[in-house]
């Protein structure tokens, strides 16, 4: 039986449920000392002194280091990687550890090493820095009024870059349009907010520097580390453990990290350094934070013509790896699901003091579908026509795909309808209606909303993403090293790096099943640079798409060379062996048959009978560039319902059909839309990330930040439709992103498909209590129905 | 420098003895002096429960208990649930409904339901979902988790 598509059990799990996980902060390497670093309590400030020397009285400390200290430490600043052919993006140097001038609250300026974390926590305190503060500018769009504070002088405006791109005429088709629909959107600023806070540990041995690091990306992180600390990057090797969730938060090369591999060479000791939640709050990066204007053009009809959108994206305070791109990287689906021949998109980045925003699950994407999918609503509703109708009438058919949008983006595969008529079946709009408006009676104020989404995932292809492309240095191929053991195990290396995905088992399913191995006996290895193939890691609903299609192939030549040994042995030509229930056998000759260990006995003791021309051993690698993107996609219905005395939203009924191609485990797709179907609960109704107009950060603590608990979701119902992608051969998508990428707008919709009644039709997120209840109140009905 | 205390903990059945600092958090005590890493921390603030335990049978969010106050309890930790004998049937459970993703979280859950069957067998679905909203979970969404407990509530199930 094939193991692809079975509901397996995790190969993760029996260290996770029994305590035996091993997170960074788990590591504890003989002789360790602790680093805390002193940040900034300013948002903006010129540092005029620092005042070390109480710190350095304190038993236990070992150094107490500031920026100019560790100056010639470091070759180079952090990078920031994306360069637009053509397109000038400011960025300024940006050090492990400030000098001179603080840019946002808790940029650090100091760092403490003691013999215990305690001990260095307690000598942080009294590390005395003199700030003499200067104006900070917290709103992106008022940074861009003339006169506005600088957060950085040198470049005269707080302006970072513009871009844009589009096609067809737009100017044009709105002049042409029998309707067109204006809103003014705001996705506000989030944070990723994984459970394990990060940490890392710097080791020296000899010559050779160890990261141990909560990252999802250890190739990056060695290539610009090395770089950063002037090594070669054979002396340096970046381990990733288990990891507790990344959420994009993780996908990044922070200055913490270089710092204690710096300080580990200079100490000549391991340091270690473990993120509290106020730090993770105040500097790990953020997501969104963008402001939106949006105008959608249109005939009488309901066919859309044309869209316009200006994003103003607030990047914060420095261009760490990707900021400057995460608000382009959904360019490619901003024109949804739709057929819409008219498309111009411009791109506004603005510096502020906050902290920077950069990938955060989903990452670009949830942003315009949020947009997109509320415009169609109100074009709907400017036109009086049914909602779904409207999307139906701009779907693009199943039958044009490939589909080349008005971007030249070529979505690969998409059956909108076959999606949205499945949800359909498990939610009957009329009978929500019916029962809505009885409830309405009743004083009970619920809604729907609906989300027909597409995204664009599988980063890769590196032509389209690089350096001649849009402008990334980097790849992002990705790559896989299979190998059989003597006695018939298989073990895996991949260049992706998960941190929840569960890719231990679903890559086992894949490799096991094209190499005639039980899954269980199948070891995937992953985030450690000194294993296995060069990659590229786990981010974008990439490692599937694009590292599990490496794994087919490198399994595939071993399953080649197996069927060449095993011919060899049963004295039959290669190709007529095949590989049939776990055994190697003569096609019409099943009786004739070797199992994958008697074969990989031979290659690894290998008999006289094997000749001479075939290699000893069973390995083979494999890297693979995929020539596009992937485009999963989907329709989600949820149900709210309003208290108009308290404003509480609660969702009480959610449905999602996505479609992501076959399933290789469906319990890990049901698994990973159930999460990012919350992840954008929370950001429709709870989590913001919160500065005041002095640059404070209000939400520094999870009381403060409210992540969904148990208690505010419901349980979901899930379904699939399977459209295979023409770009690999497992037909696969990414899942990783899609709950989060489709649920906004739904959870939006709906609470205001609720309180419209009540007069209320429109409302930003994060739709909490005070909001929906001032909304309320502002227009003038008071909660009554 | 704070002053330090004597205490006397059994922790999963053994009895521990140390003198440690007064304000020294119990999750750092199992964590860096008993190398018990299986509790986690998560939060500064007590919101997110990774760091839950059992403490005379009860859960209790470690980073909030001093261990001074541990002095005399029974300190039961994720390593310890299951008494050596294989796995508990919660943690049996939690696997076969793909209750973890990360798994960061997954031990201080664990305990929590195990403390909330304990205190009620056979929960609803929002008695579940309300007896562990003292725990964060940012991969699963939940819907898992409640499906793990339910099935450990299942008839037949002792814990």
């Amino acid at each position: 039986m094939s193991a692809i598509g079975q509901a397996m059990r995790r190969k993760e799990d029996p260290r996770m449920i029994t305590g035996r996980g091993r997170y960074t902060e788990d590591i504890n390497l003989p002789g360790t000392l602790h680093a805390v670093l002193v940040r900034s309590p300013e948002a903006h400030a010129t540092i005029t002194g620092i005042d070390t020397s109480a710190a350095l009285e304190r038993d236990g400390v070992v150094a107490v280091l500031t920026g100019e200290d560790l100056a010639s430490d470091f070759a180079g600043p952090l990078p920031m990687v994306w360069a637009p052919p053509g397109v000038e993006i400011k960025t300024p140097e940006h050090w492990p550890l400030k000098r001179g001038e603080v840019k946002h609250v808790g940029d650090p300026v100091a760092v403490v090493v003691a013999t215990t974390r305690h001990l260095a926590v307690d000598a942080a305190e009294d590390v005395i820095v003199d700030y003499d503060p200067k104006p900070a500018v917290v709103d992106p769009e008022a940074a861009l009024e003339a006169g506005a504070p600088l957060v950085w002088e040198q470049f005269g405006t707080n302006r970072t870059h513009d871009w844009g791109v589009g096609g067809g005429d737009v100017d044009a088709a709105l002049a042409e349009a029998e309707v067109t629909v204006e809103h003014r959107f705001v996705n506000h600023r989030t944070s990723g907010a994984p459970i394990e806070p990060r940490c890392s540990i710097g080791e020296i041995r000899g010559d050779k520097l160890t990261l141990y690091s909560t990252t999802q990306v250890p190739h990056i992180a060695r290539f610009v580390f090395s770089g950063m600390l002037g090594i070669p990057e054979d002396q340096l090797r970046v381990v990733a453990p288990d990891v507790g969730g990344g959420f994009g938060a993780k996908l990044q090369t922070y200055g913490e990290e270089v710092l204690v591999l710096a300080l580990a060479k200079r100490l000549g000791r391991p340091v270690k350094w473990v993120e509290t939640r106020s730090e993770h709050m105040t500097t790990s990066h953020h997501g969104r934070d963008q402001i939106n204007y949006v105008t959608l053009g249109a005939k009488r009809d309901g066919t859309v013509t044309a869209l316009r959108v200006k994003i103003v994206a607030d990047l914060g305070a420095y261009q760490q790896l990707l900021t400057p791109f995460i608000p382009e990287l959904g360019f490619p689906v901003m024109g949804g699901c739709y057929r819409i021949p008219n498309i111009d998109l411009q791109f506004t980045g603005v510096f502020t003091n906050k902290m920077c925003t950069d990938a955060i699950r989903g990452a670009g994407r949830p942003e315009a579908t949020y947009w997109i999918e509320l415009m169609m609503d109100r074009l709907a509703d400017e036109l009086r026509m049914d909602r779904l109708e409207l999307r139906r009438k701009n779907f693009i058919p199943k039958e044009e795909f490939p589909f080349e949008t008005a971007l030249g983006i070529v979505y690969d595969s998409g059956n909108y309808q076959g999606t949205l008529d499945r949800l359909l079946e498990h939610f009957d709009v009329d009978e929500f209606r019916a029962e809505q408006e009885r409830l309405r009676g009743e004083g009970i104020h619920r809604g729907v909303g609906f989300s027909t989404y597409v995204e664009v995932c599988g980063l890769a292809p590196s032509r389209a993403v690089g350096p001649q492309g849009v402008g990334l240095q980097a790849a992002f191929y990705e790559s896989a090293n299979v190998r059989v053991t003597p006695t018939g195990s298989a073990i895996v290396y991949t260049g992706t790096s998960p941190h929840g995905q569960g890719l231990d088992t679903s890559f086992a399913q894949i490799a096991g099943d094209i190499l005639g191995i039980d899954p269980q006996n199948v070891d995937v290895h992953h985030g450690d640079t000194d294993q296995g193939t060069w990659g590229w890691d786990t981010y974008g609903s990439r490692s599937l798409a694009v590292g599990g299609e490496a794994i087919v192939r490198a399994a595939q030549r071993v399953q080649d060379k197996a069927k060449k040994i095993c011919a060899a042995l049963l004295e039959a030509a290669p190709e007529d062996i095949e590989l049939v229930d776990g055994k190697y056998q003569v096609r019409g000759s099943p009786d004739k048959s070797m199992t994958m260990a008697e074969i990989s006995g031979a290659a690894h003791i290998p008999p006289n009978e094997l000749p001479a021309d075939i290699e000893p051993g069973l390995e083979e690698s494999a890297f693979y560039d995929p020539e596009n993107f992937v485009f999963p996609f989907g329709a989600h219905a949820c149900v709210v319902e309003v208290d108009a005395e308290t404003g509480k939203v609660q969702v009480v009924r959610y449905v999602a059909v996505d479609d992501c191609g076959p399933a290789i485990n469906p319990m890990l797709i049901d698994g990973q839309i159930h999460g990012g179907i919350v992840h954008a609960i929370g950001q429709a109704l709870y989590e913001q990330v919160v500065y005041d107009e002095e640059g404070q950060l209000v939400t520094g603590t999870f009381v403060d930040y409210a992540l969904p608990t148990a208690a505010e979701v419901p349980s979901f119902e899930t379904d699939r439709t399977e459209t295979p992608s023409p770009v690999n051969t497992l037909g696969v998508k990414g899942i990783g992103e899609a709950g989060t990428i489709a649920a906004t707008p739904a959870v939006a919709a709906a609470v205001l498909d609720a309180i419209r009644p009540l007069g209320v039709t429109e409302l930003d997120m994060p739709m909490t209590p005070m909001r929906v209840w001032d909304a309320i109140n502002a227009a003038g009905n008071g909660g009554a129905a | 420098m704070s002053a330090t205390v004597h205490v006397e903990v059994t922790v999963n059945g053994e009895r521990r003895k140390a003198d440690v600092e007064a304000r020294l958090l119990l999750v750092h005590w199992l964590r860096d002096e008993l190398g018990l890493t299986g509790t986690h921390v998560g939060c500064d603030t007590t919101n997110c429960g990774a760091c839950t335990v059992h403490m005379n049978g009860e859960a209790v969010k470690s980073c909030t208990v001093l261990t001074a106050q541990a002095d005399g309890a029974e300190v039961t930790t994720i390593e310890g649930l299951s008494g050596g004998n294989g796995l508990h049937p919660m943690q049996a459970a939690f696997m076969d409904k793909h209750g973890l993703q990360c798994g960061f979280c997954t031990p201080g859950v664990i305990m929590a339901a195990v403390d909330l069957l304990n205190r009620n067998p056979n929960p609803s679905d929002e008695e579940i979902r309300h007896g562990l909203e003292g725990n964060l979970c940012r991969c699963t969404g939940y819907h898992n988790i409640v499906e793990a407990v339910k099935s450990a509530a299942g008839p037949g199930v002792t814990l």
